[in-house]
């Protein structure tokens, strides 16, 4: 069990992971979660990133704004790539060529990174057991090429690979349940956290790192441009994506599945659960569905989303 | 000397190498014929005979992407792959290069599907020549020993700071037991020293080591673009140039320890003193044409043969200079040329000659795709065919 008890005032000392200057869209979640995951590490900390959104946007040479040491070798192996940097790690220690008693690693990737190109070299580091934490920065599509479909991406969004048209009205597959996919591996942590419940995020996250062995935190990453709102709604989309159920907050801590945050509080008083609309309607990419002829995809959502909500619900052992 | 004799295959005498060079990671996806080196290397761990991390990952791809943290985080690095399992890693070689990582490799060379073949032939790792990776091609399981040890030590360079490939021939040296001189652990482990990271002088810094380091946060792997891009590639080139010396050096220095060396490190001569026709070869096949090379000699033939030991960096000069009276020449690739006006080694043979005052002939002969046999009698045939040639063709040897 983690001893960790976040104080807000202490991490305001933190020296910055990273730092501010770089070049990610106005309103991007990416850069908070970002920060808020680094405002929990426990000591030496080494950051891989897959090519993305993150990587381009905060690495433009001669700059950077990495207050950590950083790297970005290429798009689906960061957890490859976190992997030889922890058993370096490890082996100098025991060989006396480190100066670190223990290093924390982190890789940082997408959702294209993860759910797709990534998931052989995530799958393959979760089996072998690397001590390393892996954050999901889900924005729900890949945005860094300009909002085309992914694993990630929803029933329904409208992306330029998946467009609104006049027969087929967005993506027609459902979200690939990935946090689901990572716990079947059996590891001994992951979690979803979205940075507008950050107190819950940053636990998260020192939980995840203090517990030996990989660990997973997948957390959404609202994108202005890509979900078509407005750059200053995102905690507020976070918000909404928890209240509605579709993107509830748990862990699953060595085989115990617990609700956290403001999932709990609704699995205790379901009256505070809202319809799926209230998150859709925010979002430019679901607007084709708030039309007669596209009702039935939003009644599929919702369906989808409570089926999800309640077999959660039975796993989890404080509800 | 240290002479300590063992019996080991070709894959062997390189597990037996990696084991001796003191490396701190190593990750390796089996394919054949190149498996034989995961099982042993996996054996010297599974007996505690190697202090290092062994990680087996779910691909080759995965296998350099390892190596690369790791490297990265200054660990001395050792993979080994064939045919596809390279063609997997495509993509890493060149950020494994590009991000100046000083990874090692062996390359048990197999041909690249489709059709799908196990044997050897060069396509595979001539096909990732222009990725800035050193190439040095083994003629035997002592060469392969031996090409490891000097390898860690020519990528480790201040120098140079650029992964190696080591490669030996598919089942040929791979899987045929050889008599090989090994050396002593502790003469190795002097030899190669400890992986020093290179320091560089970064802006409100200082000098701090190149790798990943919480106490000097760097940042690898930028996004580069057209304002710098182009002059980290030119350092790229100008590391490689600078490999040079170091191989040379590093070959005398290996022969100080062991009594071995391979010509100047890069190529190999015999008979080329007076020969007016002479064949370039790399790989297994190189003894086969020095066999023909005495026989024909005895007989009176002024034949030669060069050995080409270093791929990349190509050593136009040392050729050229080796070759200053041979007329004819014929060049050997073990591997295609699809739509190009020959194998990888004579195109570089030719561009060689272009810039040199002398003009030979130079034909171009391709043999032993997909392991074909390249028996002595059909090596005879091409010495005697040569003279005859006009200069310029692509003839297929041993095709039927």
């Amino acid at each position: 069990m983690s001893t960790f008890r976040f104080n807000i005032r202490e991490a305001a000392r933190k020296p910055l992971g990273l730092l501010p200057g770089h070049r990610l869209c106005a309103g991007c979640a990416e850069p908070i979660v970002v920060k808020q995951v680094l405002l929990a590490t426990r000591g030496p900390t080494i950051v891989a990133t897959a090519t993305g959104c993150l990587e381009v946007s905060t690495s433009i040479y001669p700059y950077t704004s990495w207050n950590v040491p950083w790297i970005h070798v290429a798009f689906e192996n960061v957890a490859a790539v976190a992997s030889g940097i922890e058993a370096a790690s490890k082996i100098l220690r025991e060989k006396g060529r480190s100066k670190y008693d223990h290093i924390d690693v982190i890789a940082f990737a997408g959702d294209g990174g993860t759910y797709d190109i990534g998931i052989q070299a995530l799958s393959g580091a979760l089996e072998r057991g690397h001590d390393f934490l892996y954050v999901l920065l889900d924005n729900e599509a890949y945005m860094n090429t300009g909002i085309q479909r992914s694993g990630g991406t929803p029933l329904g969004a409208s992306t330029t690979t998946t467009p609104a048209g006049k027969v087929i009205p967005g993506k027609p597959e459902n979200k690939k349940p990935i946090a689901d996919i990572v716990v079947a591996h059996r590891v001994p942590y992951v979690a979803t956290a979205t940075p507008a419940h950050y107190l819950d995020l940053i636990r998260k996250a020192r939980k995840a790192l203090e517990v030996n062995g990989p660990t997973f935190i997948h957390a959404l990453s609202p994108c202005p441009r890509g979900w078509r709102y407005s750059e200053s709604l995102t905690i507020d989309i976070c918000k909404k994506a928890v209240e509605t159920c579709y993107f509830p907050l748990w862990e699953y801590d060595n085989g115990v599945y617990r609700l956290t945050d403001r999932s709990l509080a609704i699995a205790k008083n379901p009256g505070m659960k809202k319809p799926v609309e209230e998150f859709l309607k925010v979002q430019g990419r679901f607007s084709h569905l708030f039309t007669p002829q596209n009702q039935w995809i939003i009644k599929r959502l919702q369906e989808y989303v409570d089926a999800v909500w309640e077999n959660l619900k039975s796993k989890c052992e404080n509800v | 000397m240290n002479k300590i004799v063992m019996g080991l295959n070709g894959n062997e005498a390189i597990a037996f190498a990696v084991k001796q060079c003191d490396v701190d990671v190593v990750s390796a996806y089996p394919i054949t014929p190149q498996t034989i080196i995961v099982e042993k290397f996996s054996e010297f761990i599974a007996d505690g005979e190697v202090k290092c991390s062994f990680i087996p990952v779910e691909s080759e791809h995965s296998a350099l992407s390892v190596c690369v943290g790791a490297a990265a985080l200054g660990a001395r690095t050792f993979t080994a792959t064939s045919s596809q399992g390279l063609a997997l890693m495509w993509e890493m070689l060149y950020i494994a290069s590009g991000l100046r990582l000083p990874i090692v490799m062996a390359i048990v060379n197999r041909a690249l599907s489709a059709p799908i073949n196990i044997h050897c032939d060069h396509s595979d790792s001539m096909g990732c020549r222009d990725s800035c990776w050193i190439q040095i091609y083994c003629e035997d399981a002592q060469e392969a020993y031996d090409a490891v040890i000097q390898a860690f030590k020519i990528a480790e360079h201040e120098d140079v700071q650029l992964p190696v490939m080591v490669t030996i021939d598919g089942f040929t040296i791979s899987h045929t037991l050889q008599r090989v001189e090994v050396l002593p652990d502790d003469v190795v482990k002097r030899f190669v020293g400890v992986r020093k990271p290179v320091e560089i002088e970064i802006p409100g810094m200082g000098k701090v080591p190149m790798i990943l380091d919480p106490e000097n946060p760097l940042t690898f792997g930028s996004l580069d673009l057209y304002d710098y891009y182009f002059e980290h590639k030119v350092q790229q080139h100008e590391a490689i140039e600078k490999s040079r010396p170091v191989i040379r050096k590093i070959n005398d220095e290996y022969y100080e320890i062991s009594g071995r060396r391979y010509g100047d490190g890069f190529i190999d001569g015999y008979g080329l003193e007076d020969a007016e026709v002479a064949v370039i070869v790399l790989g297994s096949t190189a003894g086969t044409v020095r066999s023909i090379v005495k026989k024909l000699r005895n007989k009176g033939k002024k034949v030669g043969v060069l050995r080409l030991r270093t791929f990349r960096p190509f050593p136009y000069r040392e050729i050229v200079d080796a070759l200053k009276d041979v007329e004819v020449i014929g060049v050997m690739d073990r591997s295609g040329a699809y739509g190009g006006i020959g194998g990888p080694v004579y195109v570089e043979t030719l561009a060689a000659f272009y810039n040199s005052k002398r003009k030979p002939k130079i034909i171009n002969y391709i043999y032993g795709l997909g392991g074909r046999d390249t028996p002595p009698a059909l090596i005879e045939k091409m010495f005697e065919e040569l003279p005859k040639l006009e200069g310029g063709e692509v003839k297929f040897l041993g095709v039927r």
